[in-house]
């Protein structure tokens, strides 16, 4: 017996250790990263909460990074991949964002066939789905969808002002110099992103929904004439904005609308989120929205997703995380609160707001494409330079040189290959 | 006397932090180094293998010479204003209140506190608060209304007017010429004093680089085809205003902290031989603060050429006007994925800070050898 | 002394005058010194009325006016978030503080008062690491922490901060001890003292300023450290840095929380800047910072 002490000894060493790291399976611990703070932290708590009522013995851990327009997540979220230890999951918004830096670089892996169980192929959108698929797979589970194309207005001061919605880039330039006249600013913006944003909207009521997805399929040249027109009818409308845009954040933009300093906005629909939660205005009456000028009937969307990353710490409790995200229960519960909608065709619309409601009529019954800003047509590449060449545009207000620094930069970044 | 035991043990007391630095100063520069001379950068540069190739100073060479790396170029230029103006600044305010407090006074611990506090802040606080001080239709802009002034138009850290434009295709040419004549004047200082050979060594080749700057054609070395306008953007004042604000503060403990290091002997007897104060401040007091600039020009210089955290948090990345190699690096390589060129930013920024402090080492070690 | 100074004859006679002139040049000053204070005070003024209103009620055109009424909802939340991350900050700050004052000012004593081989090498490379735009060097220094298994935790950063702390305490306190004449440590060494006889007995009791100014620096700068503190540590682990960083990035600004947070944050290191700055500047004034 005592000849075999020392082997018992190890046997119960052994079976702890085994024990240990069987139970540690069990419970486990999920770190979701993402840079969700302020005002979007509670609709991620609400759906974390979802999740360990579901799963009440996996840890999780919510890690956020924020600042720098997203900026300091992507530092950290990049340093960490690098150095060989990813979260078990991450926020990223859904397209080429995550396909041109993470999928390219074999990061993650195919859902396809958590679609496949979960049934998503038949409540999500096919074109939603092309823009999160590569010919290899489907990339990540996206929670909410938001609009880029939304144009607004406080529907009292048009009836003061005596002007309408303008349904196309032309009627705007007709009516602005009016607006300008009463010493309204026409089109309120804010710092740089924003116009951005905006560029994305007029490029597509010039483009039309095909020529937008044929310039990134690279089919389209930057120089071409189209092209070359979007920078042009941009340069018009800034004739007719704020001066002081690069100073303000996109809510100061929207402030001026609300408080008559300005006629209209673009801006993504987070906006409705903003005046009906944050200023308490009543959606429809104490403010409008349409489809920014010439997309009637298009929806430019954007959608912050999940995916799992290859050696995710916890493989079991991330897939649990993504069938929770991609769930119907899952994103009515996030949604409303986000200010967004779900990606779902069969969500609850009674859970939403009179925004929510009619977003969601417009998700199923118009055109989809992608929005360049927010990550879902180019790489994060393209991302990065077009800021420099919207900076060129708008110091020298030169079309054609816009155009062509934006032709170097999409050969650079491989847009299109 | 000293023991070689004892040498021996403060060697080893030296030891860790040396070995500590190698790695985490040198080491990490010389990858900084490497990996700015590969095309990382290119595809899925986040690949666990990511296929990186040897290119040499091609990065380098695109940073000066590339029509889309304009804005590395005028964040150069933004970087070199905005140290220029801040050190300035600080050094300027830092006397002047040093100056101020330097005499018996009521308050002096109120007033010394109120100019030293901001130094506690982090550049993200300063920063947060001053991008709300510097909001266009806010904040310092509407203090003249206060007093039934019209407002304030001007964009602090927006505004698209540049001053001080010059071309950057004769910066090479005018960098050389200054060389040259540095080197020149270097040579006739030391003719005078009678060192010859010397004299020979710096202005010969001073004399020959001026003559080929000014007979040669400079504009063409740039390497870059077009002519490219560069200049102070007045959207810089606002980071002045913010960093000088926070910093003051630090120059003013100095020069206090000198003023009052002057024997009080000193002072009286200039003022037995009828010096006025002015005179005194002037002839006795500011000679003698000179390595206290020295000094505070190299730190304060240090986190100009670094500054990152206060434009981030005044302005967000985006904002060109404002904008810094040390930001446009971290935009490089962590929202472009450009690992590469962002590594030969830093590399540069790495340069241009030790032409910083390579004279003040220079300057250490004679003073060393003096001693 | 007297270079271009003019004789002074009749002194008594312009005694008077003298003293009208001393009486409006102290009113004249007061008044510089009251201006200047004012315009130093003013962005603090803005934080502490903006922290305490309403965010509805914050418009930039009443941005001057006080708040009313006052809300402590920026507080609440600021305090929430902080709570967590508190104990991290405190602990870090203050073992990094210290461990790189202690590594600092034992080079400073090696370097100032032994002559080693290559000193005058060492020296400057050292300091040149003071030197390095940090944000160049994260991936490096992420892989390295992680290979030593000290990625994620407090320790890893108390290394870092110690690790980049090293170039400016040793340069303060080689300044400082340089100072210190040499034949004090002959002296001692021929009455038997060692090396670290003479650093107790003789360095350490000299260094008290000199600690004053590098533990009130040190603990500034680590206190108010983003970058690190926000790559290299685990949500367990991070400094309030972060915490703010979050209040004040949020997608949508309510300011309040920013200034309360920016409020909150900075009272540490202001308390101490208060408490402290006079001895701050002595230190300084015993010479540490002097090139």
């Amino acid at each position: 017996m005592r000849r075999h002490g020392w082997r018992l000894g190890l046997l119960v060493l052994v079976m702890s250790f085994v024990f240990a790291a069987s139970a540690a399976a069990q419970s486990g611990q999920l770190e979701i990263f993402s840079w969700w703070a302020g005002d979007e932290g509670p609709a991620l708590e609400a759906l974390i909460e979802r999740y360990e009522s579901l799963y009440p013995d996996v840890d999780v851990i919510n890690a956020t990074v924020t600042g720098g327009s997203g900026v300091n997540a992507k530092a950290v979220l990049k340093t960490r991949m690098l150095g060989g230890d990813p979260p078990a999951t991450f926020q990223v918004h859904a397209g080429q964002e995550l396909i041109g830096t993470w999928v390219l670089a074999e990061r993650m892996e195919d859902l396809t066939f958590l679609y496949e169980q979960e049934g998503w192929f038949d409540v999500l959108p096919e074109e939603l789905i092309k823009l999160l698929s590569t010919e290899d797979g489907i990339w990540s589970v996206p929670v909410n969808i938001h609009r880029s194309n939304v144009m607004y207005y406080i529907p009292e001061n048009l009836e003061k002002w005596g002007v309408d919605v303008p349904k196309t880039w032309d009627e705007f330039l007709t009516i602005a110099p009016k607006l300008q006249a009463q010493g309204i600013v026409p089109l309120s913006l804010g710092e740089n992103w924003t116009v951005i944003h905006l560029w994305e909207s007029v490029a597509l009521a010039v483009l039309g929904p095909d020529g937008w997805e044929s310039l990134w399929a690279g089919e389209l040249s930057w120089t071409s004439p189209e092209v070359v027109e979007t920078w042009e009818l941009l340069g018009r409308i800034l004739e007719y904005t704020n001066s002081d845009a690069p100073s303000l954040t996109w809510q100061q933009a929207t402030d001026m609308i609300v408080d008559g300093e300005a006629a209209f906005n673009i801006m993504g629909d987070w906006a409705s989120g903003y005046m009906s939660t944050t200023l308490g205005l009543e959606a429809g009456t104490g403010f409008g929205w349409a489809p920014s000028p010439g997309t009637e009937g298009i929806f430019m969307m954007l959608a912050d997703s999940f995916g799992l990353p290859k050696g995710s710490p916890n493989r079991e409790a991330t897939l649990a995380w993504l069938r929770t995200v991609g769930s119907r229960e899952g994103q009515d519960i996030f949604n409303p609160l986000k200010g967004s909608i779900s990606p779902r065709l069969d969500s609850d619309l009674s859970l939403y707001d009179t925004y929510g409601r009619s977003a969601a009529r417009d998700w199923q019954n118009s055109r989809i494409v992608g929005s360049l800003q927010h990550g879902v047509v180019a790489n994060e590449r393209f991302m990065n330079d077009f800021a420099t060449v919207m900076e060129i545009f708008l110091s020298s207000r030169n079309a054609v040189a816009a155009s062509n620094a934006a032709q170097a930069v999409a050969a650079q970044a491989g847009i299109g290959f | 006397m000293r023991t070689g035991k004892d040498r021996l043990l403060a060697g080893l007391m030296l030891a860790p932090s040396l070995i500590l630095l190698a790695i985490f100063v040198y080491g990490f520069i010389g990858q900084t180094i490497s990996v700015s001379l590969t095309d990382w950068g290119q595809g899925a540069s986040l690949a666990v293998r990511p296929e990186v190739h040897f290119v040499g100073l091609e990065n380098y060479r695109q940073l000066f010479t590339g029509i889309l790396d304009i804005r590395f170029r005028q964040d150069l230029v933004n970087m070199v204003f905005f140290t220029l103006f801040f050190v300035v600044l600080c050094l300027g305010v830092g006397l002047l209140l040093a100056s101020l407090l330097d005499r018996p006074l009521k308050g002096e611990g109120f007033f010394r506190t109120v100019f030293l506090f901001p130094m506690a802040l982090s550049f993200v606080v300063t920063g947060t608060i001053w991008r709300w001080m510097l909001q266009p239709r806010g904040g310092v802009n509407v203090l003249p209304t206060l007093v039934g002034l019209p407002r304030l138009e001007f964009l602090w850290t927006t505004s698209r007017d540049q001053v001080l434009q010059f071309n950057w295709q004769w910066v090479p040419g005018a960098l050389l010429l200054t060389a040259g004549l540095v080197l020149f004047l270097l040579g006739i200082r030391a003719w005078r004093r009678g060192e010859r050979r010397r004299a020979g060594l710096l202005a010969f080749p001073g004399a020959v680089v001026s003559l080929i700057v000014v007979l040669g054609n400079p504009g063409g070395w740039s390497g870059l085809p077009f002519a490219e306008p560069h200049g102070f953007n007045l959207a810089m004042i606002g980071i002045v205003l913010a960093a000088a604000w926070q910093m003051s503060g630090y120059t003013m403990a100095l020069y206090l902290a000198g003023l009052r290091a002057i024997p009080g002997e000193l002072k009286e007897a200039a003022e037995v031989d009828g010096a006025t104060p002015l005179q005194v401040y002037r002839y006795v007091q500011l000679p003698l603060l000179k390595p206290i600039t020295l000094s505070a020009v190299v730190i304060l210089g240090h986190i100009a050429l670094k500054i990152f955290d206060l434009i981030f948090a005044m302005t967000g990345p985006d904002n060109a006007v404002t904008s810094v190699p040390a930001i446009l690096m971290y935009l490089t390589t962590f929202r472009g994925n450009q690992f590469a060129k962002g590594a030969s930013i830093a590399t540069l920024l790495l340069l241009l800070v030790s032409g910083l402090i390579i004279p003040y080492i220079v300057s250490s070690l004679r003073k060393g050898e003096e001693d | 002394m007297s270079r271009g100074v003019p004789p002074s004859t009749n002194l008594a006679a312009n005694l008077g005058e003298a003293r009208r002139v001393r009486r409006a040049g102290r009113v004249a000053l007061y008044g510089v010194l009251v201006l200047l204070a004012i315009i130093y005070l003013m962005p603090v003024y803005m934080a502490i009325i903006t922290s305490l209103k309403d965010p509805a009620a914050i418009r930039l055109s009443t941005a001057w006016e006080l708040p009313d009424p006052v809300s402590w909802e920026g507080y609440r939340t600021a305090l929430r978030e902080f709570a967590p991350k508190l104990r991290n900050s405190f602990v870090l700050a203050v073992s990094a503080t210290l461990l790189s004052a202690l590594l600092g000012s034992m080079n400073g004593y090696v370097l100032s008062k032994w002559r080693l081989p290559g000193e005058r090498y060492i020296f400057p490379l050292i300091v040149f690491g003071m030197f390095i735009p940090y944000q160049s060097i994260l991936i490096p220094l992420f892989q390295f922490l992680r290979s030593i298994n000290l990625y994620g935790g407090i320790p890893g950063l108390v290394l870092v901060h110690v690790v980049y702390g090293l170039p400016i305490t040793t340069l303060l306190f080689r300044n400082f001890y340089a100072e210190i004449p040499d034949e004090m440590i002959q002296a001692s060494s021929i009455d038997g003292a060692g090396f670290f006889g003479i650093y107790r007995w003789i360095i350490l009791p000299l260094s008290v300023p000199a600690f004053v100014v590098v533990i009130i620096w040190q603990f500034t700068q680590i206190w108010n450290e983003f970058l690190f503190a926000v790559t290299l540590a685990q949500p367990g682990s991070q400094p309030i840095t972060v915490a703010l960083a979050n209040l004040a990035g949020g997608n949508a600004v309510q300011w309040n929380m920013p200034m309360a947070g920016s409020i909150l944050a900075a009272l540490p290191t202001v308390l101490i800047y208060i408490f402290l700055g006079r001895y701050f500047i002595r230190g300084m004034l015993a010479g540490s910072l002097k090139g």
